[in-house]
C-alpha cells in the first residue's frame, strides 16, 4: 500500500469546514484550496484556529461541518493512520525509547515497505544527519531532532506534509538556517507542505502562498508581496510587518484616484487600492515608503505636513523614526541609511511624502490597531 | 623597598571556612550513616554465632549463610511469603496498570470519585482494615489462610499500582500517540509499540513496590492468615524467644538482592544512554 495513496495524490481542498469546542468556534467556515506541490503557510497569532486547522487535516480532530479532499479522495472521516499526510510535531514528538534508526523506519515498518534500510539511509543522508542514526532522541540537539523529525515524515512521501511552527524551539539562527533548509528540501522532495505559524517573518521567507488567519477565519490569502503589498485588512496589515494606517474621507473621485482629506491634508489613493465601501477611509502606506524632510524642502505626492520627530533608533541599515503629526497620531518611518535624508533628532519638524501608487486604502469601520497588538514572535 | 605581606587567614577564619567548603558532605555522611546503621546490623549479625538467640555479639560463622534453612519454619514462612508477594504483585498490577489506564485516559462519570476511591485504602488504618477484612471473611464463611491474604493483598497494593502508574501516564505526551498514529499505527499498534513502552518504567516501578509492600505487610497479614506462616509473622512470633540467625540471613539476602537490582538497572541505563 505504499504508493495506493498515489490515487489520492492532489489539491487539498477543505470546504465549508467549521470546528466548534462546546460554545467557541475555533474555525468558522473556512473554504480553502492548497495545490499540490505547494508551500502554503496558515499565519496567524495563536487561538487564531491555524492550528486547529492543521489538525483536522491531520485527522486528529474531526470537522463540526464541512469536508476535506485530498485530490477526489473525502479524507474528512479518516483516521489519522489512513491518510496520505504526515506531520512535524512542535517539539518533533521523536520517540524517546527509539533510535534514530527506529524513529524514521516507524511509518515504513507500519506501511509494510520492503527497502526500509534503503529508505530510511537516503533520507538520513537528506538531513545530513546519517551518522546519527544508532543514537536516542534525547542525545541529539534542537536542531538535529527537528530534521530527524521531518526525515521521519518525509521519508513516506505522503500527499501532504503538515509543519506544525515546526521552528519554534529553536534559536534564531538556527531558525533562519532552518527557513532556508526547509525551502531547499520541499523543492527537491516536490511534496505539499502546509506550514502553520505565528512568525510573519518564517511565512514570508518559505511559503509561495500565505494565508492569514484570524478568529478562525481566513482574512486574505496570497503571494507574500501581494500580502505585504496590498493588504486587504488592517489585520494584516498590521500582522504583517508594519502599517501607518490615517482616518480620513474620500472628498472626490478621479478617472484612477480618489482624493482623500485626512486632517485636513490631501492625499491620493489608487482607485484599484482601495477597498472602502464607503467616504470613510484609512490610508494606509508602510514605513519604507515614506520620505522623510524638512519643512520647506521639495516633496512630491502625497505630502502629509507638520510632524515632529519624537523618536530616532539607528538599526544599522535603516533609522526608524516616530513622527508625531498634528492630529496626535504617531507614524513609522524607515529610511535606509544611504546617506539621503538628513540627520534628525526628537523635536526636529518634519514633512512625510511617499509615491501615490504605494498607498493602500481599506475600509473606514475597521480598527486602526487590528492585529498589532497580538503576540510578537518569541 | 618595602615588601608587602601576602595575608594570612587566622586560623579561626580557615577552619569555618573548611566547613563551610564540606558541609554538605559531612551532613551526607551523618545522614547516610543513620539510614545505614540499622541494615549493617543486620547484615553483621547474621555472621553471629548466635545459637538461640541473636542479640548479643558471640563470634563470627558462616554456618547461618551456609543453612539459611537451619531455624525451624523460617524457609516454610518465606516460600508462603514470596507466593503471596509474587501473586498479589501479578494481580495487582495488572488490574492496577487498567485502572489507571482508565482514569488517566478517559473521561467518564464519576472518574473523580474513582481517584478518591482508589485513594481512600492508603489512608486507611491497616489495623482497621485488617480486622474488616477478617470480619468480612467470616461473615462469609471463608476460613483464614492463604487466598484470603493474597485477596486482602492485592486490595491494598492496586491502590499504589493505580497511583504509580497513573503518575506515568500523565507524563507521556500526547503527541507521541498522535505521532504514532500519524505515521500509520492504528489504535493497537500505537499502543503495543508506543504507549505500552513509554509506560512500562511506570509498571515495573509499581509492581516492585506492590511486591515489597506485600512482602513486608504484617498487621493486615496477621488477621487474615489464619495459621498459615510468613516471613513477616515468623519474625514477630519469634522475637519473643530469640530471633534465629537465619532470619538475619533472609533479610540481608533480600537488601542485597533488591541493591543488585538497582545497580544493574542504573548500568544498563547507563550503557543505554551512551
Amino acid at each position: 500500500m505504499a504508493d495506493a495513496s498515489s490515487s489520492s495524490h492532489g489539491d487539498l481542498k477543505l470546504t465549508r469546514v467549521t470546528k466548534s469546542f462546546g460554545d467557541f468556534t475555533a474555525v468558522d467556515d473556512l473554504t480553502l484550496t492548497i495545490p499540490e506541490g505547494s508551500f502554503f503557510a496558515l499565519l496567524g497569532p495563536s487561538g487564531c484556529g491555524k492550528t486547529t486547522t492543521l489538525r483536522m487535516i491531520a485527522g486528529l480532530e474531526e470537522p463540526t461541518v464541512g469536508s476535506i479532499y485530498i485530490g477526489e479522495t473525502d479524507i474528512t472521516t479518516k483516521k489519522p493512520y489512513q491518510r496520505p499526510v504526515n506531520t512535524v510535531f512542535q517539539n518533533y514528538a521523536l520517540f524517546p525509547h527509539l533510535s534514530i534508526y527506529e524513529n524514521v523506519a516507524f511509518g515504513l515498518r507500519r506501511r509494510g515497505v520492503k527497502d526500509v534500510k534503503e529508505q530510511v539511509e537516503k533520507v538520513l543522508k537528506l538531513v545530513e544527519l546519517p551518522h546519527l542514526a544508532e543514537r536516542k532522541p534525547t542525545q541529539l540537539s534542537g536542531g538535529q531532532q527537528q530534521r530527524i523529525a521531518l526525515a521521519r515524515a518525509i521519508v513516506n512521501r505522503p500527499a501532504l506534509l503538515l509543519l506544525d511552527e515546526p521552528l519554534g524551539a529553536l534559536d534564531l539562527k538556527l531558525r533562519r538556517q532552518m527557513q532556508i533548509e526547509l525551502k531547499w528540501i520541499q523543492t527537491e522532495v516536490g511534496l505539499t507542505f502546509v506550514h502553520v505559524t505565528h512568525d510573519q517573518e518564517e511565512a514570508m521567507t518559505m511559503a509561495d502562498t500565505i494565508a492569514v488567519m484570524n478568529e478562525g477565519r481566513i482574512e486574505q490569502m496570497g503571494s507574500p508581496a501581494e500580502l505585504y503589498e496590498s493588504p486587504e485588512t488592517a489585520f494584516v496589515a498590521n500582522f504583517l510587518g508594519q502599517s501607518n494606517l490615517i482616518r480620513g474621507e474620500v472628498t472626490s473621485s478621479e478617472a484612477e484616484q480618489s482624493v482623500v482629506e485626512v486632517h485636513g491634508q490631501k492625499v491620493a489613493v489608487l482607485k484599484s487600492r482601495n477597498r472602502a465601501k464607503g467616504k470613510s477611509i484609512l490610508v494606509g502606506i508602510r514605513p519604507e515608503k515614506i520620505r522623510i524632510s524638512l519643512p520647506g524642502d521639495p516633496c512630491n505626492g502625497n505630502v502629509l505636513t507638520g510632524g515632529i520627530v519624537s523618536d530616532v533608533s539607528f538599526v544599522g541599515v535603516s533609522t526608524q523614526y516616530v513622527v508625531e503629526m498634528p492630529w496626535k497620531q504617531d507614524l513609522m518611518v524607515f529610511e535606509q541609511n544611504d546617506g539621503g535624508t538628513p540627520t534628525l533628532r526628537p523635536g526636529d519638524p518634519v514633512s512625510l511624502s511617499w509615491n501615490p501608487p504605494f498607498t493602500f486604502g481599506l475600509d473606514g469601520s475597521e480598527d486602526v490597531n487590528a492585529g498589532s497588538e497580538v503576540d510578537e514572535p518569541a | 623597598m618595602t615588601t608587602i605581606p601576602i595575608p594570612t587567614l587566622p586560623v579561626s577564619k580557615r577552619i569555618s571556612r573548611w566547613f563551610g567548603r564540606n558541609i554538605i558532605r559531612i551532613y551526607a555522611v551523618i545522614g547516610f550513616t543513620y539510614l545505614f546503621i540499622p541494615v549493617f546490623y543486620t547484615i553483621a549479625f547474621s555472621f553471629n554465632n548466635a545459637g538461640k538467640s541473636n542479640l548479643i555479639w558471640k563470634g563470627f560463622t558462616f554456618s547461618n549463610w551456609k543453612n539459611p534453612c537451619g531455624a525451624p519454619d523460617v524457609c516454610n514462612a518465606l516460600g508462603n511469603s514470596l507466593k503471596i508477594g509474587v501473586l498479589a504483585t501479578f494481580v495487582a498490577t495488572v488490574l492496577g496498570t487498567l485502572i489507571a489506564f482508565a482514569i488517566g485516559r478517559h473521561a467518564f462519570r464519576g472518574r473523580a470519585t474513582t481517584n478518591l476511591l482508589i485513594f481512600l485504602p492508603m489512608a486507611t488504618p491497616e489495623v482497621v482494615l485488617g480486622s474488616s477484612l477478617l470480619a468480612m471473611f467470616l461473615t462469609f464463611h471463608i476460613n483464614p489462610g492463604f487466598w484470603p491474604t493474597v485477596a486482602a493483598h492485592v486490595m491494598f497494593c492496586i491502590s499504589f499500582v493505580v497511583v504509580t502508574v497513573k503518575a506515568r501516564i500523565a507524563s507521556l505526551d500526547p503527541r507521541l500517540e498522535q505521532a504514532a498514529m500519524d505515521l500509520y499505527a492504528n489504535e493497537r499498534e500505537t499502543f503495543r509499540r508506543v504507549t505500552l513502552p513509554l509506560v512500562m518504567p511506570g509498571i515495573a516501578g509499581a509492581a516492585l513496590l506492590a511486591f515489597s509492600l506485600s512482602f513486608d505487610d504484617f498487621i493486615i497479614t496477621n488477621f487474615n492468615s489464619g495459621t498459615m506462616n510468613t516471613f513477616p509473622k515468623f519474625v514477630w512470633v519469634s522475637a519473643a524467644r530469640g530471633i534465629p540467625a537465619q532470619a538475619n540471613v533472609i533479610g540481608s539476602s533480600m537488601f542485597l538482592i533488591a541493591l543488585f537490582v538497582v545497580v544493574v538497572g542504573q548500568l544498563v541505563n547507563r550503557k543505554k544512554a551512551r
